[in-house]
């Protein structure tokens, strides 16, 4: 082996060594410190993180089913930040509890499946990474032990990534039948029009990845899993393991079937228009804070969707650029509600009535990050949602943007709603001060400065532009 | 002069008031704030006017912000620009010193008023349609806040109905802004200078411009979708009903006129018939529905309704003198209902109450609150002298210089709307005012103090000096109606 080939995967390597690392102190410690366990972890991401900055080859590895560039390695250094901020939040959760090296393990084997698959350039390498990245995530949703509920979200979870998985699958040998080839360049050199099972193939891995982008029809598994996860695991769910799908997602659409593209482009917008209406309408009527936010995520996975459908540069740009934004967005809101449902056990939107009269940061953290979510400016996710907008609208498809820009006032709606019980509510019982732990501290401004740099600063979006191949 | 000064300076505010202790010190920081900001808006008046004369915007600033769009942070002045920030300027000073005595969560909300204020600068001064829609969306949110916070009333409804109804205005501008942005010929862009010089096909024209001009028009209460302003006016605390009578509903004005219009000059005329009919409708029911209420400030709110129905009117008929009337509307009824909100909110921190049937015989216990009612009722009706004449009249002269039979029974119905106009106020006057007192309890009541006496001054400087001299409003305006005009023409 040579060099190269570490420096080529060394996102890849630095988490399979964490999760060595991490194996070995757990079998090798009598009384196991959960915060080295977690200093530990943090560190490297840290490092990889740094890292991939810093040391950005392109080459492939492994007979071209493994491929770099500059693009791949910033979904990668999006992803691993967006883990680490994570691991900073969950700190306080997994402090005391007993299988905190197992979490980390767990949870960065599905960084590492993840990895593997964003670099993947043949499909028998993508199904092993999506494996990869799913099966943990089942275990993962478990971890709330001594809850029933969580058991029923690992379940479910499970089953349905199991059944997506195989449909997956199945389309994959298809491809293979009809053109022989499992590599993507192949693939994409080989692939024919009119040929219905081509198609076919292609509609089926298409269902795969809906799955997993909690797009409509494949959401239904979306509430009740991040409902019945504990809270580190379905901040996991919604913006990392959505946004490598969707990295994936982008490569295969606009590499592999671009000759599809003018099929593929009526299948997407469809699917976002359902998506979004679906996904606003139910997030209308929920009490529980975790579903609501299940169901404002599949709307902005409409979004998305609206944004792929350009199927430009610009787009795949702003695809990307949207979800670093996301990441901020969700994560700093879900810093805050993880912070109440730790130390206070409410999950209810009314138990947030009064919020901000004991707890004007955190009030404001929260404030901020559902402003971005609902795409007001001056935070970025009114950039966000823009630019996919836009270059949904390059197509021509002025409907579709209309139809978006009224699912917007509909989200503000919610979103305004959960803001009004915060701010101008008042309550009997309003939660106490609640105490910010230095790491969720830091993971929260992280958080912000990245919701309110990353819209009026516009170079964040140029560098992504420029990387975009 | 650096117009992005425009911004920076609100925003310093804004961290200065974070940062102070003691609601004695935000007060302070945000008047001393608001009151530079004047000065410098005083100070750009003068230096634009010794220009010479340009078709071209002034003090221009321009940065790439977003390459790949080719979105650019581009900035610059022309005369409608600095009248709108001029009368920005003024309503943020006065409101200010008319919340004077708010000390619940002072902190909050001077920052939001200080932040709605950098919005509407920001959108007055640009000239790139992102950066304009940018700042338009800015304000949504202090809105919000501000009338759910300190409103009163069913301030959590009004609030929730002026966030979606404007987020919905924003939306359809979004989409026109779509369309004119990939529509163009030429290179996309969103430089307002730029797509000016580029041409839109007519198609194209037809179908975004009633995306815009309704988007914009929410804003500026165009009927049918004007129902968010008495609710929002009534419920919002005073400096924000200022605020949003005074400025916000003039950002959908200068948006129709500059955005929609201007860009799109064949779907205004095309239009435009619609356009006048609507903002008739808006004028005479406003009228009427304000007849009909007994709470001042609901009163205010549905007459500003009427009044902006002018503004729309004036953009509508598409003459180069109702243009110019269009946009002084926009500024004499800013300063007028701002200073008619200021009124009524000292009224009724006193006694306590809204309805006119609870009060009666103010002008004995208060005699200069009294006497600014007297005088912003009396302009409101468009009596010479005051601006609303000025500015009315402007409009009517120039809505009538279309022979078309509909535009002339447009503006026939409209000048009728002034006797309407005058039997609300008038009734209004003479009741809360003169005549007997109703309750024993308003003898104790005081008058003015010095920051609402410096705030109804500032106000009716304004007023006074466009009602008595117009001259110096209209040679700001008259020019880029002119261009504007020349514009369509083509």
């Amino acid at each position: 082996m040579q060099t190269n080939y570490f420096i080529l995967m060394h996102h890849e390597l630095i988490i399979a060594i964490t999760i060595m690392v991490l194996m070995m102190i757990k079998v090798g410690s009598d009384k196991l410190s959960n915060q080295l366990v977690a200093n530990v972890t943090n560190g490297l991401l840290l490092l990889s993180l740094v890292l991939g900055f810093i040391v950005q080859p392109e080459g492939n590895v492994f007979g071209d089913m493994f491929y770099t560039n500059g693009f791949m390695l910033l979904q990668k250094n999006i992803l691993v930040a967006g883990t680490l901020i994570i691991s900073l939040q969950a700190s306080t959760w997994l402090k005391d509890y007993e299988h905190a090296a197992e979490f980390y393990i767990l949870l960065l084997s599905t960084l590492l499946g993840m990895c593997f698959m964003i670099s993947s350039r043949h499909f028998m390498m993508f199904y092993l990474s999506l494996e990869l990245s799913t099966i943990p995530l089942a275990a993962l949703a478990n971890f709330d032990l001594h809850l029933k509920r969580s058991s029923e979200a690992a379940l479910k979870l499970i089953i349905s990534s199991a059944f997506s998985s195989g449909l997956m699958l199945l389309g994959i040998s298809f491809l293979y039948g009809t053109t022989g080839t499992l590599s993507f360049s192949e693939v994409a050199n080989t692939i024919q029009l009119n040929t219905p099972l081509q198609l076919f193939a292609f509609v089926l891995i298409f269902s795969g990845f809906g799955f997993k982008i909690s797009a409509v029809p494949f959401h239904l598994w979306t509430a009740d899993v991040y409902e019945g996860s504990p809270m580190a695991v379905t901040s996991y769910l919604s913006v990392i393991s959505k946004g490598a799908v969707l990295f994936v997602f982008i490569t295969l659409l606009f590499n592999v079937f671009a000759l599809f593209a003018h099929s593929w482009y009526y299948l997407i917008v469809i699917v976002s228009l359902f998506t979004m209406v679906i996904g606003n309408l139910f997030a209308l009527r929920q009490t529980n804070i975790k579903r609501f936010l299940a169901f404002s995520s599949i709307s902005q996975v409409g979004f998305i969707l609206i944004g792929l459908s350009g199927g430009t540069h610009t787009s795949a740009a702003s695809v990307v650029y949207f979800i670093v934004v996301y990441i901020f967005s969700n994560l700093g809101a879900f810093g805050v509600i993880a912070l109440v449902q730790g130390l206070t056990g409410k999950e209810n939107i009314d138990d947030y009535k009064g919020f901000y009269q004991h707890n004007k940061t955190l009030s404001w953290m929260l404030g901020i990050s559902l402003f971005s979510l609902a795409g007001i400016p001056p935070v970025a996710g009114f950039f966000g949602k823009f630019f996919l907008l836009l270059s949904g609208a390059e197509k021509g498809a002025y409907w579709l943007i209309a139809i978006a820009a009224i699912n917007m006032v509909i989200s503000l709606y919610y979103y305004l709603n959960i803001v009004k019980n915060i701010f101008i509510d008042k309550s009997e019982t309003p939660l106490f001060k609640l105490p910010i732990a230095v790491q969720p501290r830091i993971a929260m401004i992280i958080c912000v400065i990245g919701v309110l740099g990353s819209g009026l600063c516009g170079g964040l979006y140029q560098y992504i532009f420029d990387l975009v191949k | 002069m650096n117009l992005s000064l425009f911004i920076i300076l609100p925003i310093l505010t804004c961290l200065g008031i974070l940062f102070a202790k003691g609601t004695q010190q935000i007060k302070w920081i945000a008047l001393f704030g608001s009151s530079v900001q004047l000065i410098m808006s005083v100070v750009l008046f003068f230096q634009y006017i010794q220009l010479p004369a340009s078709n071209t915007p002034a003090f221009q600033f321009d940065a790439v912000w977003y390459q790949a769009w080719n979105i650019h942070y581009h900035i610059g002045v022309d005369g409608v620009s600095i009248a709108m920030i001029l009368l920005t300027a003024f309503v943020v000073v006065a409101g200010v010193l008319v919340s004077w005595a708010q000390d619940w969560q002072s902190k909050e909300f001077f920052f939001l008023l200080i932040l709605l204020s950098a919005g509407a600068y920001g959108f007055f001064i640009s000239l790139d349609i992102f950066t304009l829609f940018f700042f338009l969306e800015v304000a949504v949110l202090p809105k919000f806040l501000l009338i759910g916070m300190w409103g009163s009333g069913k301030k959590e409804y009004s609030a929730m109905k002026l966030a979606l109804m404007l987020m919905a205005g924003s939306g359809f501008v979004f989409v026109g802004l779509a369309g004119i942005y990939f529509q163009s010929s030429g290179a996309h862009t969103f430089d307002m200078l730029q797509l000016s010089q580029s041409h839109l096909s007519k198609e194209s024209q037809l179908l975004f411009f009633p995306f815009a001009f309704v988007g914009f028009g929410i804003f500026t209460a165009l009927f049918p979708f004007h129902t968010w302003v008495p609710d929002g006016h009534s419920s919002a605390p005073t400096a924000g009903s200022m605020f949003l009578a005074g400025i916000s509903m003039k950002l959908g004005g200068y948006g129709c006129l500059r955005v929609a219009t201007y860009l799109m000059p064949e779907g205004a005329h095309y239009y435009a018939p619609y356009i006048i009919a609507l903002a008739t409708i808006a004028i005479i029911y406003g009228a009427f529905a304000t007849m009909m209420q007994k709470d001042l400030k609901y009163i205010n709110a549905y007459s500003s309704v009427s009044h902006c129905g002018f503004v729309l009117l004036g953009i509508g008929m598409l003459t180069k003198t109702s243009i110019t009337g269009a946009v002084m509307q926009m500024v004499s009824h800013g300063l007028m209902t701002a200073l008619f909100f200021a009124v009524i909110g000292m009224v009724y921190s006193r006694t306590h109450t809204r309805l006119v049937a609870q009060m009666g015989g103010l002008l004995k216990v208060m005699p200069f609150i009294s006497t600014i009612f007297v005088i912003v009722g009396l302009c409101s009706l468009g009596l010479p002298g005051l601006s609303g004449f000025v500015a009315e009249m402007t409009v009517f002269v120039g809505s009538w210089q279309n022979a078309d039979k509909l535009y002339r029974i447009a503006t026939i119905l409209s000048c009728a709307s002034i006797v309407v106009t005058a039997v609300y106020i008038l009734r209004a006057t003479g009741k809360t005012i003169f005549g007997p007192m109703t309750d024993s309890h308003h003898l104790a009541l005081t008058d003015a103090t010095w920051t609402e006496k410096t705030a109804s001054v500032l106000l009716m400087v304004g007023i006074l000096a466009i009602g008595m001299a117009p001259f110096w409003l209209t040679n700001l305006i008259a020019p880029v109606s002119n261009d504007i005009i020349q514009h369509l023409a083509r």
